[in-house]
């Protein structure tokens, strides 16, 4: 346990490693630079900028700075933003993210297991066929294109809910959604397929004969065992929420983590950029270790 | 006449499958009184299991069953769902093969036993937990408490056929179905599980329907047998007369093929040739096992703690004991397929350790291995002529494809089966002609040596027979050295020239099979011995089963001294100090103080 915990602390350094020369060579790669605009500025000026944000050094030596400041928690300032700090942005953003990506999430695990479940113990029914094409569907529709069709339906049409903005729990609904139902779908034929192996074994034949009822078999026999593969699928889809919420929150005007990302990616602020790759690379790499340390706990036979 | 409890009356369950209807059960009729026992024995394909399968409304959903099967005056088969949720688990319950795979993994002991508890008797979580703890109590678990929140892996084999059992007792049930309750056990545990179940049938009044392939354990529980082949009932009788007078030849072909610890009917070979082919000197092997706990350092297991062996040409020397007591270890050991921590194995006088890995594998097909489970072992997306020919394709790639065809038609001759199989895939045989590729498949290397590993466990009893006897042919005609690893005392002694009595990693005796049978010097050997259950009923039942009590200690922390000690009936207070070295005691080896 305290190995796989020190194996997985140090196995987390080379991926942050990689993970960050990758971010930073692909935004400095990217033509333009934070301070170009419409009104050319003076050459001088342009000279100054550089000098004062260490933009003239050599590539390498500014990684390196860099990494010297993330090292004592500076992720530095933003370029874009005056007088902001990029953690500043990153206080202000990801409460609102984190709000809309839990939500997703939730959603996505309790709609996607019932929907597994269902289609699982109706194997082969015309129920079955129905809700794993849509499941099927739900994987391969990006969000962009059901997120505007969302907008289309239940914002423009019918006026259910606002099209966008932060507001209350209403301006969520659409981006939630929006969010949640390529995992849902995900999720959805993962329980399905392992449901219908646990249904399948010895012990379910057991509790069968114990003369225990479809619904105490269910939750306290099969579920448990069946939500296994769901449980080590979070990890993953934490990096799809994230990914997601990038492109929902643009769409919805949400002022997350996700739009700044965007804002900042378009603006060349190269510091906001790489503070929101390294915030977010940080929080799946924890992710996925929590999701293992549940995993045991779940399953008594796994060791770590 | 009072009523029976259940009466079968004209069963029928068929299948539907792709190729047509296959009928499993034919017009299938028997009563069982209260309290008594009948055995139901069979090979596999007989439909024992289906019979009962469709009693609890177990069958898969492409099955039909017709017939009625009265219980107490119910029909079972014309219940619904909900009613036979009722009946089930209550009135019936049942134990299965496999108290591993039956048992749910993630749930404790007492969670999953106690869902019974709650849902029959009605009672509150506290009092179902209470009555389990009681339950456990009378299946003489130890240490109830502290079962009743494990998990079945932490459980021994046993151990956990005992929890299946106190949970289908919960409910003091009329009938109580066994399927095969001890054919995944080891015999000592095997006869430890007999005997309880036999003194909880006199203290529950319960009815058992045992279904079994063993005429050992039938000879020893049962009232009455009823014998079943294709679906049918060939034979029902009470079990004396059935075992002296056996009036259906099938009854008698099923009875002259169980293997019989005290008569031997095979002609070994006679080696000539006194080289060595295989010796291993003080073999250990040694597994790092992962602490659960978040400090703790990683323990040591040590599965072989210094074994030697060794063995001539054209002779078999069979390796039995327990589960958990090496023997599979020492097979992979042996061959190196495994690291061995310590010690040395050498192969015609070649120590494996020493060679590199290309060495290694030109050795390699001189020593091949034989595996438990025929059909698993074998690539099913592979046909035979493919499996046979691949080790061709390794160590004579220049051969072609027509004489490398030619030589798997020899060897699938050889083996008993007939070229035109060459063709087909793995799943179109049975598993005694899975076995026989699997041999067949060691065979093409021209080996020298070749490590069974339980080979016949997975078979019916008559083909059990016939790969043995194949196996003691192919040895005469190529002067193979075997060693023949299985846990059934009787199959060891058909087939070996010495036998090797192995306990927890440490050989405790080694002799001629007719010294070891006839006179066994070790405690241990004496408890296997005693444990494996006889095809007669006057001697069974008078006999009893129960030989030695109790589990095999971890090997993570194997008992000073003397590792028998703990179990053994006969342990002194040196025997658990002192650890007693192999020695020569008549003409047997053993390692035991007291042994003379």
């Amino acid at each position: 346990m305290l190995r796989f915990t020190v194996k997985r602390f140090f196995g987390a350094i080379p991926t942050l490693l990689v993970l960050m020369v990758l971010a930073f060579t692909l935004i400095r790669v990217a033509p333009g630079g934070p301070f170009d605009s419409e009104k050319q500025l003076s050459a001088e000026i342009q000279e100054r900028l550089n000098a004062a944000y260490h933009l003239d050094e050599p590539l390498w030596q500014q990684f390196i700075r860099y990494l010297g400041n993330l090292l004592q928690g500076d992720f530095g300032p933003s370029f874009a933003y005056a007088d902001y700090t990029v953690s500043e942005l990153i206080a202000t953003g990801f409460p609102v993210s984190l709000k809309l990506g839990s939500l997703a999430m939730l959603l996505a695990i309790i709609a996607g297991v019932a929907i597994g479940t269902m289609a699982a113990l109706k194997q082969n029914t015309r129920t079955d066929y129905v809700v794993m094409t849509a499941a099927m569907t739900g994987v391969s529709v990006p969000t962009f294109v059901i997120a505007p069709l969302l907008v289309l339906v239940f914002a423009v049409t019918l006026q259910w809910f606002p099209a966008g903005g932060l507001g209350d729990w209403r301006n969520l609904v659409l981006p939630v959604i929006a969010l949640a139902l390529p995992q849902i779908a995900y999720i959805a034929r993962l329980t399905r397929g392992s449901m219908i192996e646990v249904l399948r074994s010895d012990y379910i034949r057991t509790a069968r004969a114990q003369g225990l009822t479809q619904i105490e078999i269910l939750f306290h026999h099969a579920l448990k065992p069946a939500i296994l593969p769901v449980v080590s699928y979070l990890g993953p889809a934490t990096a799809a929420i994230i990914t997601g919420s990038v492109v929902v929150e643009q769409i919805f005007g949400v002022p997350g983590l996700g739009r700044f990302f965007v804002q900042g990616a378009l603006n060349r602020d190269y510091t906001l950029v790489m503070g929101i790759v390294v915030f977010y690379g940080v929080l799946i790499i924890c992710f996925n270790f929590f999701v293992d340390i549940a995993y045991r706990w779940l399953d008594p036979r796994v060791k770590l | 006449m009072t009523m029976p409890l259940l009466e079968l009356k004209s069963l029928n369950v068929s299948f539907a499958g792709r190729d047509g209807i296959t009928r499993a059960v034919k017009d299938l009729s028997y009563t069982l009184k209260t309290s008594e026992t009948l055995g139901i024995v069979g090979e596999s394909g007989s439909g024992k299991t289906q019979s009962v399968m469709s009693l609890m409304g177990l069958l898969p959903h492409n099955a039909t069953v017709s017939g009625k099967a009265m219980l107490n005056g119910t029909d079972l088969l014309a219940l619904s769902q909900s009613e036979l949720n009722r009946v089930r688990g209550k009135d019936i319950a049942m134990v299965f093969q496999d108290p591993m795979t039956s048992l749910n993994p993630h749930l404790t002991v007492g969670a999953q036993m106690s869902l019974v508890a709650r849902r029959h008797l009605g009672k509150s979580k506290r009092d179902a937990l209470a009555e389990c703890r009681l339950m456990l109590e009378a299946v003489r678990i130890p240490e109830v408490a502290k079962r009743m929140t494990q998990y079945p892996h932490e459980l021994s084999g046993g151990m956990r056929q005992r929890v299946m059992i106190a949970t289908a007792l919960l409910c003091k049930p009329k009938l109580l179905i066994a399927d095969e309750p001890t054919t995944a056990l080891d015999v000592t545990v095997q006869a430890q599980i007999l005997e309880l179940m036999c003194e909880l049938q006199t203290d529950f009044a319960t009815a058992i329907l045992l279904i079994t392939h063993d005429m050992g354990v039938v000879a020893g529980t049962c009232d009455r047998v009823l014998v079943m082949s294709k679906g049918e009932c060939v034979e029902e009788n009470f079990v004396e007369p059935l075992f002296a007078t056996p009036q259906h030849p099938y009854t008698r072909a099923l009875l002259a093929a169980v293997p019989r610890l005290n008569e031997v009917n095979t002609e070994l070979n006679q080696p000539t040739d006194t080289a060595q082919r295989l010796e291993a000197r003080g073999l250990e092997v040694t597994y790092s096992v992962d602490s659960k706990r978040f400090l703790a350092a990683a323990h040591q297991l040590k599965a072989l703690r210094g074994v030697d062996l060794n063995l001539i040409a054209g002779e078999t020397l069979g390796v039995v004991g327990e589960s958990g007591c090496g023997k599979s270890t020492l097979a992979r050991a042996v061959l190196n397929l495994i690291p061995s921590s310590a010690g040395d194995v050498l192969l015609m006088g070649e120590s494996l350790q020493k060679l590199t890995t290309k060495q290694l594998r030109a050795m390699r097909s001189d020593m091949q291995i034989i595996f438990q489970d025929p059909l698993a072992s074998l690539n099913p997306r592979m046909t035979i002529a493919d499996i046979l020919c691949e080790p061709l394709d390794t160590y004579h790639p220049n051969l072609s494809r027509a004489e490398k065809l030619r030589r798997a038609s020899i060897m699938i001759e050889k083996v008993g089966l007939s070229p035109e199989q060459l063709t087909r895939y793995p799943h179109e045989f049975s598993g005694g002609q899975c076995q026989r590729i699997g041999i067949a498949r060691a065979l093409m290397f021209e080996p020298k040596l070749i490590v069974c590993d339980e080979p016949v466990s997975a078979l019916d009893v008559s083909v059990q027979a016939k790969v043995v006897q194949l196996l003691i042919e192919l040895q005469k005609e190529l002067n193979l050295s075997l060693v023949f690893i299985a846990h059934d005392l009787a199959v060891v002694r058909q087939i070996s020239h010495r036998v090797m009595v192995m306990y927890l990693g440490k050989v405790v005796e080694l002799a001629d099979r007719d010294e070891i049978y006839s006179s066994p010097r070790h405690p241990y050997t004496r408890a296997l011995i005693s444990a494996v259950p006889i095809p007669d009923p006057k001697i069974q039942q008078s006999l009893g089963f129960a030989a030695i009590s109790g589990d095999l200690p971890s090997p993570l922390h194997p008992p000073a001294g003397c590792a028998f000690c703990t179990r053994c009936p006969l342990a002194e207070p040196r025997c658990a100090n002192e650890e007693p070295p192999l020695r020569a005691v008549g003409r047997s080896m053993v390692a035991c103080h007291l042994a003379d």
